[in-house]
């Protein structure tokens, strides 16, 4: 089963309370600058505690398989062709053909000109994101990153990974930023009343400071965002742990606030089964348990996957694997 | 389905712990006169070894070897000496793994701890003071500083190791020797480290230790041939040491008991204060002098950091010291699980309101669960005694000037957290503030180049840092 | 009919005030060859109590001037004092015999001690704090502070340079003191306290009391609102000062031993003369965007 995505927030009483919050430019600004600011050293710290958790045996059997169906396996390449993406959409579908019991993953992400292609291998079984708003960096008029997310949910995309303008969010144009999220919120509308699922990719690694992010994230989830996402691969850093860990406290912080579940998505640079692990950890320990399904959080990534592969089979088999026996697609 | 954490224990095998232990005295291992004593795990109430206790006679010979050995170490080039320091401090890092279980063994402290904090602060100390042995005449006390002589020590159990290096490696770095008594309860890694000064080749009678409770710390602190007397454990027998010492010549450090206030700010970034106020009160299971056992926080943000707090608690996992991924261990002993019972019943009994997280604890061992008393005021025992315990008093006020009264408002000046955003307050707070060490938007960080010690009843003396250096210095002549 | 002098009453000094003992009780001064110079108020256990409220009640406002400011002060006790050096030399000479040059002399080094501590105020931080290098992402610096309340039993026999000695590098880190005086050489420090009320020292920062140490140290070595205490004026009673440093352990004040015999006042001081009286206070934080 793919995650559910469809999730309507637009109504929550707890959200509502917020509309005078997001009725200006200087509302929304005073908002995001009383948020209580993040301490680099404590936050870094802190994740980095988390990082030391060991998780062994039957724990470790159990998030290997969590983190594959947490997966967004994701090509985005000016290179990228329709058969690349659907040799992809055909390991999302089953990582790993000699075990019948590794789950699939949530979803494929690719530019929204190739959703067609994979949703023709995947249908329904995996989730298609695509990335849309002129990404990655942004740079458009209004128009085309509307007619871009419409395309892309036109053809059949179950998720939007937008990007958010950062130029205008470190301007300080804040509802700039915010207004932008709403329209291309708009735009992930079907006809039949259902939506394609948002995912708001605020570039932490161009946003410099984790008040910013937390700010953005803040400004994301008000705005209407389903999903927080850190980076979009193209950027160094890109998800970094105390990032995350930032976002983390952002959703379960808004949950408490306005009674409205979002998800994180860090993307670009996890690559090991380990870092994974930490990733589950911290999900667990800062937002919590309820965070911990494909439906609230997601990896961004290519090469994760097969390490997770590799990983599980020695937990199956006792034995190290080798890159060989994993499909490179 | 729930991520539930399998064990993840760290081996004991590296550890070889045998069924009794003698006093090590110039150099070598012998029996003591006393009578013998057990050391025991906390975690499990396992008798651990047998201890011999070293009666008056016994701390008389470790003096005299000190006292020898004391003419050819502090005339020892102190290059030379340096290099004995280097050597133990690589040899620690060595068998870090191996120290950090006994540890967290004898100790019942979480296995994370000892091995990322208590021995990596050990090496640190022993590498930073080895540097010092031929610097001297820069530690401020002119050109041809000299050492005291003997020097007699008696530490805690609750950080046994560490504070076993925070008093050897400045002591043996400016010239001194010692005899150290090693707390009761947790004697079991210096004597390994006796094992190491022997791997290192430490002269015989530079480092002298005897085991034994309070009896015998009396005889080395009165001992009339030890110089220098530095002694870290409560107020009480600070204070008893410190009469006892009268009129003599011995000079003395003291670090004594605290009732660290924690001061949150309503601009402060409330997840780090909250990290900083569990790292404070929990690290250790509480069992620390500088603990933040006092959190001031400003009430127009105490609801939302009560509620942050609590959750975050929620989170902290009770039990094996030696599963990697335990935060709060067994409690030291018996005595203390005691004590820390009493005072909460106390805490309860005035009014003050208690919560813990749901956790369950071992059967067997000395275990309480993290701990946080709200509507707690001045007035109440849990706010001016020192529990030792994971325990925290949840205080409240309404502007900077009254934080400053209520943090200051105790006999203790030892330490104090502030969190704030703003970088003026912080200066001001830093200021006001009667402790020796201010943490700023962070809490229990130690290092060795850093100075530790109290204002007040909290002590007197520096330990780290250059400042550390006068306190096993005379000006020469 | 000859003109009939005016004689002095000599007070105590607290708070900036010139009280009378609060028990009525005087005693007779002599000079250094037993002729009868003054009465002077003989410090009773309730002025003892009295002056350390006083100076409790001084300290936070000192401490907290800028170090610049208590230089100044200090300096501007120098000043006073040489206005005043005619004045002291007799009272010196009144006090411990010898010529008016030796009296001089004395005279002279107490003021040029004054300037010297002077100097010290914005200097001690710089020579005995520290930035500290540790080993993670934190700024972390030593300072010293003042230790807060300090008793001065001080010197019995050099009653000008011996006080001056052990007054200034007390109140010169920011701490405030409590002193009581040389018991049979006491007309000094009254002159001296008259200098420092007209000196720009705030009331309480420097309190004298004259009187015996004997029965007045116990009071305060045992005072729990006093934080240390110099024994320098019960040099050589080894009994005396043993005692009030048992008591001193009551509260854990920071002790200055008393010497086995007067020192050399004439010798330069150490630093230590003011480093007994500080704490060293450190203070971290992240460094971080």
């Amino acid at each position: 089963m793919p995650p559910t995505v469809s999730t309507d927030q637009g109504s929550s009483p707890g959200l509502a309370a917020y509309a005078d919050v997001t009725a200006s430019e200087t509302s929304l600004r005073r908002f995001l600058h009383g948020l209580p600011g993040v301490d680099q050293v404590g936050a870094e710290a802190r994740a980095a505690q988390l990082g030391t958790r060991s998780i062994k045996t039957t724990a470790k059997a159990h998030a290997l398989d969590l983190a594959i169906t947490m997966v967004d396996l994701t090509t985005l390449e000016g290179q990228d062709t329709p058969g690349k993406v659907r040799a992809l959409a055909n390991k999302a579908l089953r990582p790993d053909p000699a075990d019948p019991t590794c789950p699939s993953v949530a979803a494929v992400c690719v530019y929204g000109d190739m959703v067609a292609d994979v949703k023709a291998v995947v249908g329904d079984n995996v989730n298609v994101a695509a990335v849309a708003t002129a990404f990655p960096s942004g740079r458009a008029s209004m128009e085309i990153k509307l007619a871009d997310t419409r395309d892309a949910v036109a053809a059949g995309a179950d998720e939007i990974d937008m990007v958010i303008d950062r130029g205008a969010f470190l301007a300080g144009h804040y509802l700039q930023v915010f207004e932008e999220i709403v329209a291309v919120r708009e735009a992930c509308q079907r006809a039949d009343g259902t939506h394609a699922h948002l995912k708001v990719i605020m570039e932490t690694g161009e946003l410099q400071t984790y008040d910013n992010v937390r700010r953005a994230s803040w400004l994301s989830m008000l705005a209407g965002g389903d999903f927080i996402k850190t980076s979009t691969g193209k950027v160094q850093p890109a998800a970094t742990l105390p990032v995350t860990l930032v976002m983390l406290e952002a959703v379960r912080d808004f949950r408490e606030a306005t009674g409205v579940q979002i998800g994180v998505k860090p993307a670009g640079g996890i690559r090991t089964s380990k870092d994974a692990i930490k990733y589950l950890v911290m999900v667990n320990e800062v937002a919590g348990p309820d965070w911990l399904t494909p439906d609230w959080f997601r990896f961004g990534a290519s090469t994760l996957l097969n390490e997770l592969l590799m990983q599980r089979t020695k937990l199956t088999t006792g034995r190290y694997s080798g890159p060989d026996y994993f499909t490179l697609d | 389905m729930a991520f539930e954490y399998a064990p993840a224990p760290e081996s004991r095998s590296i550890v070889d712990i045998k069924p009794s232990y003698g006093l090590f005295i110039d150099g070598e291992f012998v029996d003591g006169h006393g009578s013998a004593f057990k050391s025991i795990n906390p975690a499990t109430e396992e008798t651990l070894a047998e201890i011999a206790e070293a009666d008056a006679a016994d701390v008389d010979k470790a003096v005299k070897a000190a006292r020898r050995a004391f003419r050819t170490w502090s005339r020892m080039p102190g290059k030379e000496r340096s290099k004995y320091l280097y050597r133990i401090a690589r040899i620690i890092q060595e068998r870090s793994r191996e120290l950090a279980v006994l540890e967290s063994i004898d100790n019942g402290k979480p296995i994370k701890e000892s091995r990322d904090v208590d021995v990596p602060i050990v090496a640190a100390h022993f590498f930073y003071y080895a540097g010092w042995a031929d610097k001297l005449e820069y530690a401020g006390l002119g050109a041809n500083p000299q050492p005291l002589g003997v020097a007699g020590q008696v530490i805690p159990w609750n950080f046994p190791l560490l504070m076993l290096a925070w008093k050897v490696a400045p002591a043996l770095a400016c010239g001194n020797t010692v005899v150290l008594k090693p707390a009761e309860t947790t004697p079991l890694t210096a004597l390994l480290f006796a094992e190491i000064c022997q791997q290192a080749d430490l002269p015989a009678g530079v480092v002298n230790i005897v085991t034994g409770a309070g009896d015998t710390g009396q005889a080395v602190v009165s001992h009339p041939d030890v110089d220098k007397v530095a002694f870290t454990g409560s107020t009480g027998v600070g204070k008893a040491i410190a009469r006892a010492i009268a009129g003599s010549d011995k000079k003395a450090t003291l670090e004594l008991g605290g009732k660290a206030a924690n001061i949150v700010f309503d601009d402060a970034a409330i997840d780090q204060a909250v990290e900083g106020i569990v790292g404070g009160i929990f690290f250790n299971q509480g069992h620390v002098c500088c603990a933040g056992s006092r959190l001031l926080v400003q009430e127009s943000v105490a609801d939302e950091v009560m509620a942050k707090l609590k959750r975050r608690m929620g989170t902290l996992r009770v039990g094996d010291p030696l599963d990697k991924n335990t935060d709060i261990g067994a409690i030291n002993s018996a005595e203390q699980l005691a004590r820390i019972r009493a005072l909460a019943e106390i805490g309860e009994d005035e009014g003050a309101e208690r919560w813990a997280p749901p956790c369950e604890l071992p059967s067997a061992g000395f275990w309480f669960p993290p701990t946080v008393f709200t509507g707690v005021s001045q007035a109440h025992r849990i706010a001016r005694d020192e529990v030792f315990g994971p325990v925290l008093s949840v205080l409240t006020f309404r502007t900077p000037s009254e934080a400053i009264e209520k943090a200051n408002n105790t006999p203790y000046g030892l330490s104090a957290g502030v969190w704030t955003e703003k970088g003026s307050r912080i200066l001001h707070m830093a200021n006001e503030l009667r402790a020796g060490v201010v943490w700023a938007n962070t809490f229990n960080k130690f290092d060795p180049a850093s100075p530790f010690g109290g204002y007040k009843e909290s002590g007197y003396g520096r330990e780290g840092g250059r400042q550390g250096l006068s306190a096993y210095l005379k000006a020469g002549a | 009919m000859a003109r009939i002098d005016v004689r002095k009453t000599y007070k105590l000094y607290i708070g900036g005030a010139f009280p009378r003992s609060e028990s009525g009780h005087s005693y007779e001064v002599q000079d250094s060859k037993g002729k009868f110079v003054a009465n002077a108020a003989l410090a009773s256990r309730k002025d003892v109590r009295d002056a350390v409220v006083a100076a409790r009640k001084a300290f936070p406002g000192w401490s907290s001037r800028t170090a610049y400011n208590r230089a100044q002060i200090l300096y501007r006790i120098a000043e006073v004092m040489e206005d005043r050096r005619a004045q002291f030399v007799q009272a010196v000479q009144q006090s411990e015999g010898g010529t008016a040059a030796a009296a001089g002399r004395q005279v002279d080094e107490a003021i040029d001690r004054l300037v010297w501590y002077a100097g010290w105020a914005d200097k001690l931080a710089q020579v005995v704090g520290n930035a500290n290098p540790v080993a993670g992402p934190f700024f972390n610096h030593s300072a010293p502070e003042p230790t807060g309340v300090v008793g001065v039993l001080a010197p019995q026999s050099s009653s000008l340079l011996g006080l001056v000695s052990v007054v200034a590098p007390v109140i010169v880190t920011g701490n405030t003191a409590v002193v009581v005086s040389s018991y049979s050489r006491p007309l000094p420090a009254v002159t001296f306290s008259e200098v420092m009320a007209t000196s720009d020292v705030p009331g309480g920062v420097v309190n004298v009391l004259t009187g015996d140490a004997a029965p007045l140290g116990p009071w305060l070595a045992a005072h729990m609102d006093v934080n240390a205490i110099d024994l320098c004026g019960v040099a050589g009673d080894d009994e005396l000062s043993t005692a009030l440093e048992v008591a001193a352990a009551d509260n854990l004040k920071r002790v200055r031993r008393a010497p086995a015999a007067e020192p050399d006042w004439s010798a330069d001081p150490a630093l230590s003369t003011m480093t007994d009286f500080v704490e060293t206070k450190t203070v971290w934080h992240p460094i971080g965007v």
